[in-house]
C-alpha cells in the first residue's frame, strides 16, 4: 500500500501533518474573522449613533479587510468538514453518532446565519435601510461565535468524551445526552479561552494597523479612534486570556493531568510543583542545566492551593499502563512544553505592546518614530502565532489518543488511505494555500497602504436624482 | 416513525436545495466568461452572485454535517472513497470562492482575467463531478467489509473504477443542467444586452441537457433502479424540463426558472428514491451495500437531530429567501461603472478620493 515514503512518514503521520497544516492554516484566519465581525460591528454601530462620518470611513476600512480575511476562512473551512471523512474515516465511524451532531447543527444553526447576513451587509448599503443594515452584520458576528461553540464543543469531546455509552456491537461511542457534550466544562472553558483570544488577535489586527497609520499621517482623525478601540480590545483580550486560561488549566489537569504534566515537564509528582518559565538543557526539560521557575506556581494554576499536589509524566504513564494495558501514554514533551510557553509568551507580548502604544499616544501625543512603526506592523501576528502554538498544544498534547481514553490516533485513520493518496491531497492543498496567503497577504498590505477613505458619500441618503448611492463590490 | 427514512429523505432535500442554489452559482460561473464582452459586463453578471454564492454553498456543507451525524457509516465509507474526485471538489470550490470575493479587490486587468479563469475552471469542476459522485452512488461501486470489524469499505481504484461511461454521462447531465440553470438564471436576474445574450444561449444549452437527462435517467431506470413506479419521477422530471423549455421560449421567465429550479429538485429526488434504503451502493456483493439501517445513527441521536431541523431549516429557508427577495432587482450590464472603479465602495488602487457608492 505505502510505495512511496517521503522521509520515512507511514500514512498515519502524513495524515497528522495534513490534519495539522490545514487546521492551522483555517484558524489563521477564523481568529480575524471572529474578533473583527464585532470590532467592525462596533465601529459601524458608533457611526449610527454618533453620525460622525469618522466611523462610516472606519467601518469601510477595517470592513474591506474584513471581507479578504473571511474569504480565506470560509473557502478553508469546507476542508474542514470533509477531512474527517477523507483521512480519518475510523475515527467518523467511532465517534459520528456523538460528533457529528454539534457540526451539522454548526451548519444549520450558525454558518447559514453568517453568510447569508454578512452576503447582505456587504451588498445591501443601498437596498437595506440604516437599522436593518447595521443588524445584519451584528447577526453575522453572532453567527460566527455560534459557529465557535459548537466545533469547540465537537473538539471538546475528543479531549473530555462526555454523555456516551460504548456500544460492542456497532463497535463505537453513541450519545446519550447531547446537551452534556454541548455544555460540560471543557467546552465552556475552551470556548470562553478561544474567544477572548479571537478578541487578541482582532483587537491586535485594528490596533497595529491603526497605529501605522497614525504615523504616517493617513486619515489620522480615524486612525486614533479606531487605534484606541484596538488597544482596548487587546487589553481586556489579554486579561480574559489570563483569567480563562487559569479556568481552563484547572479543568486540564482533573480531565487530562498528563497533558498539564508535559506542558510543564514535570516528570514526578511534586507538592508543591513549581510553574517553569523556561529551562536549557534538554528540549524536553528532563535534564536542565538552568532552569528558571516561579516557586508554588504549577501548583496554584492547577489546584489554586500553594502546596497542591500535581501528577508527574511517570506516575501518570505507570497508571495509564494500569488502566489501559501497555503502551506509551506519553505525548511529545518538547512540543508540549514549548507551545505552551510559545502561546502564552506571544500572547504576552501583545499586550506589552498594547502598553507601549498607549504610553507612545499618552495625552494625545502623536506617535513616531520607525522602531514604533515597524513594531506596530508586526503586532498582528503575535496572537495569530500564539494561537497556532495554542492548538499544536491542545492537539498534540493529547496524543497518542484521538479520543482521550477510547481511541487512539493510529486507530482513527482511514483503512483505505494510501501514502500515495495523502501526499496528493497535502502537497496540492499546501501548494494552493501557499499561494492564497501570498495573495491574500498582498491584498492586505495594498489596503492598509491605500488606508482608509478620505470621504464616504452617505450610504441611506439619496442624491438628486432620488437615488441611492449605488454599492458594487464585485 | 422511522427517524433513519426522514433523514435519508431530509438530506435529499439539503441536496435538493444545493442543486437549485449552487446549480445556477456554477452554471453563471461557467457562462460568465462567455456571455460578457467587457468588464463591466463581467462584473455586473458576477453581482447576481455576489450577496448569495457563500449561502448557497453552505447547503453543501450542511448536506456533508448532516450525513456525518445520521449516518456516520456512509459519511465515513463514502469520503474516504471517493477521495479523489472529492479532494478535486475541494479544491476547485476553494479556487472559485476566493476568486469571488478577490477580483474585484485590485482595478489591474490582468489580475481579473486571472481570477475569471478560476471562476470559470472552479465552477465546470464540481458541475460536472457532483454528476460523477451521484451516478456512482447509484450504479454502486466495489466494496469489501474489513476485518475483523465488518466496516464497509471502498474497495475499488482511486479514480479508474468511478469514471465509467454512465457515470460521466451523469456528470455531463448535471453541467449542461447547471449550465442552463445558470442562463435561466441570468435571464430574470439581468437586463440589457446580457439578459438577451443568456436568453439567446439557453434553448441550445437546455435542449442538449434535455438529450443527456433523458438517456441518464432511462439508463438509471433500467439498469439500477428495480422499482418501477421510479418511473413516475422520469416522466415527471423530463416533463418540468420541456416545460421550462417552452416557458422560456415564450418568453415567461419566471415559470422558466421555477421548472428550471423543480428539474433540478425532481432530478435529485428521483436518485435519491432509486437508492433507497441503500445510501452507498456495492457493485459487487448486495449484502455489503450501507443502508438507511445499518448506516444510521442511534434513535436517540437522529430525534436530537430531528427537533434541531424542525426547529432551523424554517428559519434559514425564510431568511435566505428574504436575501432573494432583497436583491430581487434585476442588474443591467451597462449600469455597472467602467473598470477603473475600484471595489467595495472606493477605489482600491491611486484614487482614494472618489468615492463609489
Amino acid at each position: 500500500m505505502d510505495a512511496l515514503d517521503l522521509a520515512g512518514m507511514d500514512v498515519l503521520d502524513l495524515s497528522r501533518l495534513q490534519f495539522g497544516v490545514v487546521t492551522v492554516y483555517h484558524f489563521l484566519f477564523v481568529p480575524i474573522t471572529i474578533g473583527l465581525s464585532f470590532l467592525v460591528a462596533i465601529m459601524q454601530t458608533a457611526w449610527v449613533r454618533t453620525n460622525n462620518e469618522k466611523w462610516l470611513r472606519a467601518t469601510k476600512f477595517f470592513g474591506k479587510i474584513f471581507l479578504i480575511n473571511f474569504a480565506m476562512g470560509v473557502v478553508t473551512g469546507i476542508v474542514q468538514e470533509f477531512q474527517f471523512g477523507m483521512n480519518w474515516s475510523d475515527f467518523s465511524r467511532f465517534v459520528g453518532d456523538i460528533f457529528g451532531a454539534p457540526l451539522a447543527v454548526e451548519g444549520l444553526a450558525a454558518f447559514f446565519m453568517e453568510s447569508v447576513f454578512l452576503g447582505l451587509w456587504i451588498f445591501g448599503w443601498d437596498r437595506l435601510n440604516k437599522k436593518l443594515h447595521l443588524a445584519t452584520i451584528w447577526l453575522a458576528a453572532i453567527g460566527t461565535l455560534l459557529s465557535a461553540y459548537f466545533i469547540l464543543a465537537a473538539n471538546s469531546f475528543m479531549q473530555h468524551p462526555t454523555a456516551y455509552t460504548f456500544n460492542p456491537e456497532t463497535d463505537r461511542v453513541e450519545l446519550t445526552n447531547f446537551f452534556e457534550v454541548l455544555f460540560q466544562s471543557t467546552a465552556v472553558v475552551a470556548f470562553a479561552h478561544t474567544i477572548t483570544a479571537a478578541f487578541l488577535t482582532a483587537g491586535a489586527v485594528v490596533a497595529g494597523i491603526s497605529a501605522w497609520l497614525l504615523v504616517k499621517g493617513k486619515s489620522p482623525d480615524v486612525a486614533r479612534s479606531t487605534m484606541k478601540l484596538g488597544i482596548v480590545t487587546i487589553l481586556l483580550g489579554a486579561a480574559g486570556l489570563g483569567i480563562t486560561g487559569d479556568q481552563q488549566g484547572r479543568v486540564m489537569v482533573e480531565q487530562q493531568p498528563m497533558k498539564m504534566a508535559a506542558a510543564e515537564a514535570l516528570y514526578e509528582t511534586a507538592a508543591p510543583a513549581p510553574f517553569s518559565i523556561f529551562t536549557i538543557g534538554t528540549l524536553d526539560g528532563s535534564e536542565p542545566v538552568f532552569s528558571l521557575d516561579i516557586p508554588h506556581g504549577l501548583s496554584l494554576l492547577a489546584t489554586h492551593t500553594l502546596d497542591g499536589e500535581v501528577q508527574g509524566i511517570n506516575d501518570l504513564q505507570e497508571q495509564y499502563e494500569q488502566e489501559f494495558g501497555p503502551g506509551d501514554y506519553k505525548p511529545n514533551i518538547p512540543v508540549a512544553y514549548w507551545s505552551f510557553r510559545f502561546m502564552i509568551g506571544f500572547g504576552m507580548l501583545a499586550g506589552v505592546w498594547a502598553l507601549y502604544a498607549l504610553w507612545m499616544t499618552r495625552k494625545g501625543r502623536v506617535p513616531h518614530g520607525k522602531w514604533f512603526r515597524r513594531s506596530a506592523l508586526l503586532v498582528p501576528f503575535l496572537p495569530l502565532i500564539g494561537n497556532s502554538f495554542g492548538w499544536i498544544f491542545t492537539e498534540m498534547g493529547r496524543q497518542p489518543w484521538v479520543v482521550f481514553g477510547l481511541m487512539q490516533t493510529e486507530s482513527g485513520v482511514s483503512p483505505t488511505s494510501t501514502s500515495g493518496l495523502v501526499i496528493t491531497s497535502l502537497a496540492s492543498l499546501t501548494l494552493i494555500y501557499a499561494i492564497l496567503a501570498a495573495v491574500e497577504f498582498d491584498l492586505i498590505r495594498r489596503a492598509v497602504i491605500i488606508g482608509p477613505p478620505e470621504e464616504v458619500a452617505d450610504p441611506f441618503v439619496a442624491d438628486e436624482s432620488g437615488e441611492r448611492p449605488m454599492s458594487i463590490t464585485y | 416513525m422511522d427517524l433513519a427514512a426522514v433523514w435519508f429523505v431530509l438530506i435529499a432535500v439539503l441536496w435538493s436545495g444545493y442543486f437549485v442554489l449552487e446549480g445556477f452559482d456554477f452554471g453563471v460561473g461557467i457562462l460568465m466568461r462567455p456571455l460578457a464582452k467587457n468588464e463591466g459586463e463581467r462584473r455586473a453578471i458576477l453581482t447576481t452572485l455576489g450577496p448569495v454564492w457563500d449561502g448557497n454553498e453552505v447547503w453543501l456543507l450542511v448536506a456533508g454535517g448532516a450525513t456525518f451525524a445520521a449516518f456516520p457509516e456512509w459519511y465515513a465509507t463514502m469520503f474516504s472513497g471517493f477521495y479523489l474526485p472529492l479532494l478535486l471538489i475541494l479544491l476547485a470550490l476553494i479556487v472559485r470562492g476566493v476568486a469571488f470575493e478577490y477580483r474585484s479587490k485590485r482595478s489591474d486587468l490582468k489580475w481579473r482575467k486571472s481570477f475569471d479563469w478560476a471562476i470559470t475552471v472552479g465552477s465546470f469542476v464540481p458541475a460536472l463531478l457532483w454528476g460523477v459522485a451521484f451516478a456512482n452512488i447509484v450504479r454502486g461501486v466495489p466494496l469489501r467489509a474489513a476485518e475483523p470489524a465488518g466496516n464497509i469499505l471502498y474497495d475499488g481504484d482511486a479514480l479508474l473504477n468511478l469514471l465509467n461511461p454512465y457515470a460521466l454521462l451523469g456528470g455531463l447531465t448535471t453541467l449542461f443542467l447547471f449550465m442552463t440553470h445558470g442562463a435561466v438564471f441570468l435571464t430574470i436576474k439581468m437586463s440589457g444586452t446580457i439578459h438577451d445574450r443568456a436568453n439567446k444561449i439557453a434553448t441550445p444549452l437546455g435542449l442538449i441537457a434535455a438529450v443527456l437527462a433523458v438517456v441518464f435517467l432511462v439508463w438509471t431506470q433500467v439498469a439500477y433502479s428495480g422499482k418501477p413506479e421510479t418511473w413516475i419521477l422520469v416522466v415527471v422530471t423530463a416533463g418540468l424540463w420541456v416545460g421550462g423549455i417552452i416557458a422560456h421560449r415564450i418568453g415567461k421567465e419566471g415559470l422558466a426558472f421555477t421548472l428550471s429550479a423543480a428539474t433540478m429538485v425532481s432530478t435529485v429526488a428521483y436518485l435519491f428514491w432509486v437508492l433507497f434504503p441503500d445510501v452507498f451502493r456495492s457493485s459487487n456483493d448486495p449484502a455489503l451495500s450501507l443502508t438507511i439501517y445499518n448506516a444510521a445513527s442511534t434513535e436517540y441521536t437522529l430525534t436530537v437531530m430531528t427537533i434541531v431541523a424542525a426547529i432551523f431549516v424554517p428559519i434559514v429557508l425564510l431568511y435566505q429567501a428574504w436575501t432573494y427577495w432583497v436583491f430581487r432587482k434585476r442588474i443591467s450590464g451597462d449600469a455597472i461603472p467602467s473598470p477603473e472603479s475600484g471595489s467595495l465602495d472606493y477605489p482600491d488602487e491611486a484614487k482614494p478620493s472618489v468615492p463609489v457608492g
